[in-house]
């Protein structure tokens, strides 16, 4: 962690290698205030309107707007009963390890956000979806749980309020795909974890046929603070139009990978060589893909991007999780597609054609590529699932996120798939 | 409407369908593979991809996929844009990634949708240069061959047979470009409907394992218009045959009765038409205790002539599985008075009492289509999946459409049958199953009630009751039974188009009365009730148009010496009555007997004549919805086989009857029907008649590829044989006829250009999914009197009281087992049960008696000795009997029974 003086909500009270507060000492440091406020001094539709005020997106790489979704419930005695939260813990994207971070760290931070966010619009039932290899975030969810109905912050009438939360922790039997909401639904319904489709959309038409809100872990952790401290303050805590903090994580070869908690819209560069300490040496920086492994690679010409959603977004990228995964001039770009594209076609959930076939195809063609049996029309084949596999040609946006780092290496290290081909071997495998 | 443009040319269209709905409803061709038509959109394919465009001044466009667009007023695409076809060129090239090119071995080749798709979207040459995936296959029954490496994954297969049919044993398994459709292990499939996965698969990965065992390509089928004989439904059929050998069955569509469906029972149980008991040839007893044996036509009719001469001395008894001209030549043979209709003697009243309710009632009977669409539903003592199995799948979609009112309000088209589903989740409306043991509906019931037959009467009168006071009163049922009929007549009111459903399984005339009050009590307060009988047989209602006297009067006849000579014609009367009934009848002196296979009746005959089954005849059946179908000859019968109602005929052209000589063909007995029976006039409709000509042709049986015509008897003969000729339809036994589509009565198979699988229908159809073009097919006979206002029945049944020393024997009929042809086949064979009993837990404790230990019982005249099976949903001091299985025919059931328990 750096020891800039910047404010830190998301990870102020986070001690790495110990283990997180417990309720009491958490109620010690303000733990748990945004739940006496929002329950006893705010309606749900003044927390849902701060919320939307502080202008919060969603961490979890979409970045829509938090209170503009929550506003979609249908609210009042007509609204469809019981409704749901769900907090998408399923934290699978290759190179992301932000979420883990927050419910390792802090796990009474997250139930506190659940409540005041289940609160906003009056869920009666609430699920935590957690990636299945996340055991140590589970047995502390557990025991978090656990203390939080203990002191009636779950359960029927919560701190004496009208307002009842049943809050359930669910961990996924592991799947890519479940990170996806409208799978995740399925996923939780016990049925197979294939997309929805939408509209209609989850807050109408969402787990069980009634509406649901679901939200990022980093995301729903913003919560308290802005009910505690106000939409404004939140807004400035950012450097660009994007509000809030960011947990930005940096892998590969840097002399200090991690994970820290910055202003959203920090520069890139600042990201990289400040906190992760630039490239290890002997190594020089080729390329990044910004917010996991479904972005578009970035290059030395946008290393002085503020990271946020916007900015990465013009530069032909998104921001994803933005945890970023750096490529060096010692790794086969190839060889670092291939590997992120076996996962992607491992992934994928088999419901639509484009991804399910195209996927495993491109596969084969890059390990073809990477082991010296690639063929010069194979590029073609690469470019046209590119755009075969795009946003609107398939079902839900696994595939067109897939592609996102192929298209853009195609792009920026044509010249490395060419030289596998007409070398007919990996140039790189001597280097590693 | 709407209007919408298609590649800049507009189309008129109801908004609530989607594009490619519309598109192939006008003829279009765009490319599809998970999208059906009843079971809706759900874009997993990516098939049908068009290009969408904002407005007139977009030229970008963008993707969109077809099927999940809906048709709003405005919306523009582009099939022909050269992005739009590649996309789906690229889709077909990614299904033949594992695709096997197997096409010349596999079961589909040539009816393939996905080899018309392939072609449809120009995709030739591979480039994919790895290796494919493979799996193990399963075995699944003697109905479906396995072949999984052929799948190309869209879907259909578990949207049909779990989310539709409501199977539970076929499952997608795995993931990615892995996932397996099978079951959790090897094994039968269990859901009665698993043979549509034979044309919902638009692949060879499902495929009729009886048409394997005897395999023919599509093309060199000849085939026809026909309906099921399995049932009383009158689904319809399309039987194809090769070598004067019935190869399999498809569907044949038919918008107001079965729709794409058909069960297992109608689709697999054609092979008794192969049957080696098949009669080919006249038989004779000469004397009497001697043997049958084969006979010449002219001798046998030349010695029963003078027998018939005198038709005083004559009864006929006709058959429910006989098509109307059978039953009624026979009966101008023998004279009305002398004609029986030959149903067991229950069946007969019952029959009777659902004819008099539909025509002197005030509720209408309603088609399957109109069952689908119902939004409560009252089942009264019937087991459909087991009496009337596509009624069950009717029934499932049922209880979709209360749910389906949220759908609605929310704005999700229907056809979006992902989103549909998510909204219903497991929501159902209100289905009621009153009935003495579990269904198989039970799944998706509201409530279930388990009573002996008359208490399930009790109920439903109840119901009637708590609708209307004037009807008559329950006294003394118990108080959950009221609550429940206060529940059952709510549901019903609330609903916008309920039906109430009964029939005569359990052979009670209470049932049918109180199901009737319930439906006419609705009918009272101007809610459009529909009431829908279950008959037993292809042909009962017809029968019971036709009129006739009983089985038991018959009998008295007989033994008064009123009749010397008894015709039976296609009827086993050894399934409809006891064995001393039967054989007091055989005591006639002469007796003759019309059949297409041996049976009980055949066997004690004195003259047998060979009949065509359904596949070699023309006819018309009566369904239960009262709807007249005609079914045409697949193939000519064998040289000495002819149709029932020209062995008919013939007797009474040698018994010296002038009026025979005018039934040449099958329109003169048409008109002879409906000039003596006005009721059934309406028939000549049913389909046209057979001089009817397009463009002075002829329809073909045979599809315009059919390749064997000049090399079926090349072996003994080069020269090409004269085809067979058809007096009795517009039908040519070959490939020659009109190139325009057949009238929707006439379609005996479905083909278009480029369009070689059974999804080909969509060219014949008026609006996709809708009626066929020309409308449905069938007339309906009997509708409500107008301003009908029967008065109530009264007859309400005291409760079910048991007996010190005998037990209720109650029918418990199967799908495959309790009908007399379809058991003939091998496949369905297979799947029929051993013969059991079943008694309540208390009774078997009492008796002391435990699952699988044998038991002696004694129904009317039979006993045997029959092991048990044990269910708490049996009423107490009742016994389920399964019908018709070997050893269980013969008897009327219910009726009570002794049980003698000796230790073994």
């Amino acid at each position: 962690m750096s020891n800039c003086d910047m404010e830190r909500p998301l990870t102020a009270h986070i001690r790495p290698g110990q283990p997180p507060f417990d309720l009491k000492h958490y109620e010690q440091v303000g733990g748990y205030q945004s739940v006496h406020k929002a329950l006893k001094q705010l309606s749900p539709g003044e927390v849902t309107q701060t919320v939307k005020d502080s202008n919060l997106r969603g961490r979890g790489g979409a970045g829509f707007q938090t209170g503009a979704k929550w506003g979609f419930v249908p609210m009042g005695a007509a609204a469809p009963r019981p409704k749901y939260l769900v907090c998408n813990a399923d934290e699978m994207e290759p190179g992301t390890f932000k979420d883990r971070h927050l419910l390792e760290g802090n796990p009474h931070q997250l139930i506190e956000a659940m409540i005041v966010a289940g609160y906003a619009i009056q869920a009666e039932v609430a699920y935590i979806f957690l990636r299945a290899e996340y055991r140590r975030s589970a047995e502390l969810l557990e025991k978090a749980i656990a203390e939080a109905y203990h002191s009636r912050y779950l359960g029927q009438r919560i701190l004496g309020t009208e307002y009842s939360l049943e809050l359930y922790l669910h961990t996924s039997a592991g799947r890519y795909i479940c990170g996806e909401e409208s799978a995740l639904m399925n996923a939780l319904e016990g049925k197979r974890a294939t997309p929805r489709a939408r509209p209609p959309f989850p807050p109408v038409v969402g787990l069980w046929g009634k509406p649901t809100i679901i939200n990022n872990v980093e995301t729903l952790c913003n919560v308290p603070h802005i009910i505690n401290r106000g939409a404004e303050w939140f807004r400035k805590l950012a450097r660009g139009t994007d509000a809030g903090t960011k947990l930005y994580g940096v892998s590969g070869r840097l002399r200090k990978p991690g994970l820290w908690e910055l202003p959203m819209g920090t520069t890139m560069r600042e990201i990289l060589e400040e906190h992760a300490g630039g490239m290890c040496d002997g190594y020089k920086f080729r390329g990044v893909i910004p917010g996991g492994a479904s972005t578009d690679f970035l290059v030395e010409e946008h290393l002085d991007l503020p990271m946020d959603y916007e900015s990465v977004q013009k530069a032909g990228s998104r921001l994803g999780t933005g945890t970023m995964i750096v490529l060096d001039d010692r790794t086969c770009p190839v060889g670092m597609v291939h590997n992120l594209e076996m996962f992607f076609a491992r992934e994928s959930c088999g419901w639509c054609t484009p991804c399910r076939d195209g996927l495993p195809w491109v596969e084969d063609i890059l390990l073809a590529i990477e082991e010296g049996h690639g063929r010069e029309r194979d590029l073609e084949i690469l470019r046209r699932h590119c755009k075969w596999l795009g946003p609107g040609m398939t079902f839900c946006a696994l595939a067109p996120g897939a592609v996102e780092p192929l298209q853009s290496a195609l792009k920026y290290f044509e010249n490395d798939f060419k030289q596998h081909i007409t070398d007919r071997r990996c140039p790189f495998r001597e280097l590693a | 409407m709407a209007t919408i443009s298609i590649d800049n040319q507009p189309f008129e269209t109801d908004p609530s369908k989607n594009v490619l709905q519309v598109a192939l409803t006008v003829g279009l061709d765009l490319p599809y593979f998970c999208w059906h038509p009843v079971l809706g959109s759900v874009g997993a394919c990516r098939q049908c991809a068009v290009k969408q465009f904002k407005d007139e001044n977009d030229t970008r466009g963008r993707l969109v996929m077809a099927c999940m667009l809906p048709a709003a007023d405005g919306t523009r695409v582009s099939i022909a844009d050269p992005e739009a076809r590649e996309f789906r060129a690229s889709v077909i090239e990614w299904l033949m990634v594992n695709h096997p090119h197997d096409c010349p071995v596999c079961d589909e080749g040539g009816e393939c949708h996905l080899q018309d798709m392939t072609v449809m979207t120009g995709h030739a040459y591979r480039r994919f240069q790895f290796k494919k995936r493979t799996f193990r296959n399963q075995y699944l029954g003697p109905f479906i061959n396995h072949e999984m490496n052929r799948c190309i994954t869209c879907y259909r297969c578990v949207r049909f047979y779990k989310d539709y049919a409501g199977g539970r044993d076929l499952n997608a398994y795995g993931c990615h470009n892995h996932v397996y459709f099978g079951r959790a292990e090897e094994g039968v499939l269990e859901n009665e409907f698993s043979g549509n996965l034979v044309e919902v698969c638009p692949t060879g990965v499902f495929t009729d394992k009886t048409l394997k065992n005897h395999y023919t390509r599509k093309w060199d089928l000849t085939t026809a218009p026909s309906v099921c004989v399995h049932c009383g439904l009158g689904c319809n059929t399309i039987p194809g045959e090769r070598y004067g050998q019935l190869r399999r069955i498809l569907n044949r569509y038919n918008g107001e009765v079965n729709g794409y469906f058909l069960c297992d029972r109608g689709r697999f149980g054609y092979e008794f038409v192969n049957h080696p008991c098949r009669i080919r040839q006249p038989l004779w007893r000469k004397s009497a205790g001697g043997a049958l044996e084969p006979a010449e036509n002219d001798d046998l009719l030349q010695h029963l002539g003078p027998l018939l001469a005198n038709r005083e001395s004559v009864i006929g008894i006709g058959s429910p599985r006989a098509s109307l001209e059978a039953n009624f030549v026979l009966r101008a043979l023998v004279g009305r008075e002398r004609f029986f209709n030959g149903m067991a003697e229950t069946d007969a009243t019952l029959v009777a009492e659902i004819l008099f309710i539909l025509k002197d009632g005030p509720a209408r009977s309603p088609s399957l289509h109109e069952i689908e669409q119902a939004d409560a539903v009252l089942v009264l003592g019937e087991d459909v999946t087991n009496t009337a199995p596509r009624m069950a799948l009717s029934l499932r979609q049922a209880v979709r459409q209360e749910p389906m009112k949220t759908v609605d309000a929310l704005q999700v088209p229907r056809w979006h049958d992902i989103a549909a589903r998510d909204v219903i989740q497991e929501n159902r409306g209100p289905l009621f199953i009153a009935f003495p043991g579990a269904t198989r509906l039970d799944d998706v019931a509201r409530r279930t009630y388990r009573a002996a037959p008359q208490d399930l009467a009790r109920l439903g009168f109840a119901a009637a009751c708590a609708l209307d006071e004037s009807a008559p009163e329950v006294p003394g049922l118990p108080v959950e039974a009221q609550e429940l009929a206060r529940e059952i007549a709510s549901a019903l009111q609330k609903a916008e188009r309920p039906v109430v459903i009964a029939g005569v399984s359990l052979g009670s005339k209470a049932l049918i009365q109180a199901a009737a009050n319930v439906a006419w009590a609705l009918c009272k307060q101007g809610k459009p009730c529909a009431l829908s009988y279950v008959t037993p047989e292809a042909n009962s209602i017809g029968l019971a148009l036709l009129g006739g006297e009983r089985l038991s009067t018959a009998v008295r006849v007989v033994e008064e010496g009123a009749a010397e000579t008894l015709i039976v014609l296609e009827n086993d009367l050894f399934r409809r009555a006891e064995e001393s009934v039967v054989n007091r009848l055989f005591t006639a002196k002469h007796t003759v007997v019309i059949d297409s296979l041996e049976s009980g009746a055949t066997a004690k005959a004195e003259a047998v004549l060979p009949a065509g089954t359904f596949a070699e005849s023309d006819g018309t059946f009566v369904s239960s919805e009262g709807r007249a179908q005609r079914f045409f000859q697949v193939f000519p019968p064998q040289p000495r086989v002819q149709e029932s109602w020209r062995w008919l005929r013939d007797l009474m052209a040698t018994a010296g009857r002038a009026e025979s000589s005018r039934w040449q063909a099958l329109d003169d007995v048409l008109a002879a029907i409906g000039e003596e029976l006005p009721v059934l006039r309406p028939i000549i409709q049913a389909a046209p008649p057979a001089d009817f000509r397009v463009a002075q042709q002829k329809f073909s049986r045979a599809p315009r590829r059919f390749s064997g015509r000049t090399a079926i008897t090349a072996h003994a003969d080069v020269h090409e044989p004269k085809p067979p000729e058809d007096a009795d339809s517009p039908l040519t036994f070959t490939m020659e006829g009109c190139a325009a589509p057949p009238p929707p009565a006439l379609i005996s198979h479905y083909w278009a250009t480029g369009w070689n699988s059974v999804q080909a229908l969509n060219k014949f159809q008026s609006e996709i999914g809708g009626p066929l073009a020309g409308g449905d097919p069938g007339v309906r006979l009997i509708e409500p009197m107008e301003g009908a206002k029967a008065a109530w029945f009264t007859d309400v049944p005291p409760p079910f009281t048991a007996r010190a020393e005998e037990f209720l024997v109650i029918p418990l009929h199967h799908i495959f087992g309790s009908e007399e042809l379809s058991i003939l086949a091998p496949a369905i064979a297979e799947r029929v049960p051993k013969p059991y009993l079943v008694l309540n837990p208390a009774d078997a404790q009492r008796l002391g008696v435990t699952a699988g230990d044998e038991v002696g019982v004694q129904v009317a005249e039979k006993e045997c000795r029959l092991p048990v099976t044990i269910s708490a949903e049996l009423p107490k001091r009742t016994i389920g009997l399964p019908v018709g299985l070997t050893g269980l025919t013969g008897i009327s059931l219910p009726t009570w029974g002794k049980l003698e328990v000796t230790a073994s």
